[in-house]
């Protein structure tokens, strides 16, 4: 019996095809909504978990300015000098290592090539702080950094803009307008949590960069690394007194500089994207409910539309719950059927999406599965009226229907 | 075992027997008393047409007859069951197996093959797909349809579409054929032509038809006719002679 009623269900859808579709519509488009939503929820949150580690624990980035975000950074605010990375260094305790930081946009040229990029001027201790690998070569040693010599490492994309296929070490680029030796080579990182592109960087040597690309001694971020074992907040307290010390503000004043926790940071970002991920995945929820009810409209329809047929299943001898089984299997199939296209759908576009924003792809069979199982569920809720209203049908009735 | 069975049934008792039978349709002032007391008993491999004005109630008593109506009150036997005490689900069980139906307008499923048309009544009798293949095609054949099996409705004329009818209603070897005006939407020569099909499964197979004509030509075929007056019988006997035989 429930082969014949499933088998009369893929008929009746047969017989409509074009409609069976257009009442699966709503169905396929809420379940590859949420299925596509939750995945790239799910990969963004993995992107910023990623950033976490690319960045370097138990990290502590100090700039200038009140506060981080859009036009941060402090208009205004003095910047910070040499003299204060070292301070930290060796008066707070828990601190393992203080890089001094400058990033300018320079544009590098080497032969044909030229390509725009970050030019980031630091101590030999930037490359452990941030978790930098070197891929070949070396970094800058002390002298070099103390004499503020013409010597670069750079990043893969750069060297893949610039030298394609050949060997760069021991090559020379020009920076803006000066020519640096390339004697390091750092390990791909690949994108950061927005998207953006960590590889695309040319590190020099502090004094390299104050003297021939920005022109001033200022420093703009300090990056602080703390031993594993210290609490970050009482790390950043101290940083915060002495640096409130050092820069002469009086108690009234609010700190004219900021004291980040990378990690804490990441924590609010994939914070934020798990709420927007539910908050999508609950909009598109509500679509596949929608859905449903476009499929109890439809079988609503399609009984009135077949009375007759009904009429006269009843009159050969069809029983209640076979009619009743025949309709509510052919809502389940369609529903199912509208689940399964919604699967495949969203498979392929959240593939795709994924790539396009730079995000890891994580198929999420929870979800899937899920979701898949939330469209036969509606089937069978939304189509149950319909089928009951066609079971319960007086045969005689039903064959005078016009 | 079960209301639907026919155990223990008496050997005299005719196929099916009526006895104080009423329809009344409605409530109140707008009660409507269709069948007002009908007495009857047909025998199995009986031909009987069912004759009268309309609105006497010839449609009310075939739906009775045929189970998918119960009496206001009344006894109806149908192999000695009380059809009027059965639920809704045995009588559509004692369809199944012992009823077959001809409608007047034919009701067959549209954008459907003829053979799957055919095929409808054995799906609810749970028949292999192979079974019903052939079933389908043995009853096709027999009401002169070889090779018709997948034209659709729309594609058969309406005598070749009440044929297809005729082939669904006989595909099961029911007991009883059921047939409503078979020949109201027919021209005279696509009537005769039912007529001498239904003569034949009568003759052949021994099947009960109980038939509703308005036409005397037709009734000519029956070998009994009733006749229906404001709800009871008011003739009961064998066939006046065709009109056609006067003329030669
Ligand atoms: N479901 C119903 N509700 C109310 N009245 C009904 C119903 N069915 C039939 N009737 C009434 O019962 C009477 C008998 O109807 P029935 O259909 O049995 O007539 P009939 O003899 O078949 O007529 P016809 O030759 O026109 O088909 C009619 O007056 C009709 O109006
Ligand atoms: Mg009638």
């Amino acid at each position: 019996m429930w082969w014949n009623a499933l088998l009369l269900a893929l008929r009746e859808i047969r017989r409509n095809l074009l409609r069976s579709f257009l009442t699966i519509l709503g169905i396929v488009i809420g379940v590859s909504a949420v299925i596509t939503m939750v995945t790239l929820g799910r990969g963004a949150t993995q992107a910023v978990t990623d950033q976490i580690s690319s960045l370097g624990s138990n990290l502590l980035m100090v700039r200038p300015g009140q506060r981080l975000g859009p036009g941060g950074g402090g208009f205004g605010a003095p910047q910070f000098k040499v003299a204060d990375a070292e301070a930290i260094a060796s008066q707070i305790g828990g601190v393992r290592a203080v890089a001094p930081q400058v990033n300018s946009t320079v544009t590098v040229v080497y032969g044909a090539h030229n390509w725009s990029t970050s030019a980031t001027g630091s101590s030999a201790d930037y490359f452990t702080i941030s978790n930098w690998k070197i891929a070949s070569g070396r970094i800058f040693d002390a002298a070099e950094e103390r004499a503020g010599s013409a010597v670069c490492v750079i990043g893969a994309t750069v060297r893949r803009e610039l030298f394609g296929g050949t060997d760069p070490l021991g090559q020379g680029i020009r920076v803006k307008q000066f020519s640096c030796t390339v004697i390091g080579l750092l390990a791909a990182k690949g994108q950061g949590s927005m998207g953006n592109d960590q590889d695309d960087i040319v590190v020099l040597p502090l004094n390299t960069v104050q003297r021939r690309v920005t022109g001033n001694i200022n420093v703009r971020t300090l990056l602080v690394s703390m031993n594993d074992d210290v609490d970050s907040t009482q790390v950043q307290a101290a940083i915060t007194r002495l640096l409130r010390e050092r820069r002469k503000l009086s108690a009234a004043d609010d700190d004219n500089f900021n004291v980040l926790d990378t990690r804490q940071i990441a924590e609010t970002m994939s914070g934020t994207t798990r709420v927007m991920t539910t908050l999508l995945g609950a909009v598109a929820a509500v679509s596949l409910l929608v859905g449903g009810i476009g499929i109890m409209n439809i079988m609503l329809v399609s009984v009135t539309e077949r009375t007759r047929e009904i009429g006269l299943r009843l009159a050969i001898g069809a029983l209640e719950y076979e009619v009743l089984l025949q309709f509510l299997i052919e809502a389940v199939v369609l529903a199912s059927l509208g689940g399964l296209i919604g699967v495949v759908l969203a498979t392929a576009a959240s593939f795709v999406l994924a790539q396009v924003m730079g995000i890891p792809y994580l198929f999420q069979p929870g979800i899937t599965l899920l979701s898949f199982l939330f469209s036969a569920g509606i089937g069978v809720l939304f189509g149950y009226f319909p089928a009951r209203r066609a079971a319960r049908l007086d045969p005689i009735e039903a064959l005078r229907h016009e | 075992m079960n209301a639907v069975s026919v155990n223990g049934q008496n050997a005299a008792a005719p196929l099916i027997r009526m006895r104080g039978v009423t329809k009344i349709y409605g409530q109140g002032i707008a009660a409507f008393q269709a069948l007002r007391g009908v007495d009857v008993d047909i025998e199995a491999g009986s031909f009987v047409a069912i004759m009268g004005p309309s609105g006497s109630g010839k449609s009310t008593m075939m739906n009775i007859l045929g189970c998918m109506d119960t009496p206001t009150s009344g006894d109806y036997l149908f192999l000695g069951t009380h059809v009027e005490r059965l639920t809704r689900d045995q009588r559509a069980r004692l369809r199944r197996r012992y009823f077959g139906f001809v409608f007047q307008g034919f009701n067959l499923l549209a954008r459907t093959s003829a053979q799957e048309n055919v095929e409808l009544p054995l799906l609810y009798r749970g028949e292999g797909t192979a079974a019903r293949r052939a079933a389908a095609r043995e009853a096709l054949a027999s009401v002169g349809l070889a090779g018709w099996e997948h034209h659709s409705p729309a594609e058969l004329s309406g005598g070749q579409q009440q044929r297809v009818a005729i082939a669904r209603a006989i595909v099961t070897h029911p007991r009883v054929l059921l047939a409503d005006e078979p020949t109201g939407n027919l021209d005279t020569r696509r009537s005769y032509e039912i007529m001498e099909l239904m003569r034949a499964l009568n003759a052949e197979r021994g099947i009960t038809v109980l038939m509703v004509t308005h036409e005397q030509d037709m009734a000519a075929y029956a070998g009994r006719v009733v006749h229906f007056l404001d709800g009871r019988i008011d003739g009961d006997g064998a066939p006046q002679p065709p009109a056609r035989a006067e003329t030669v």
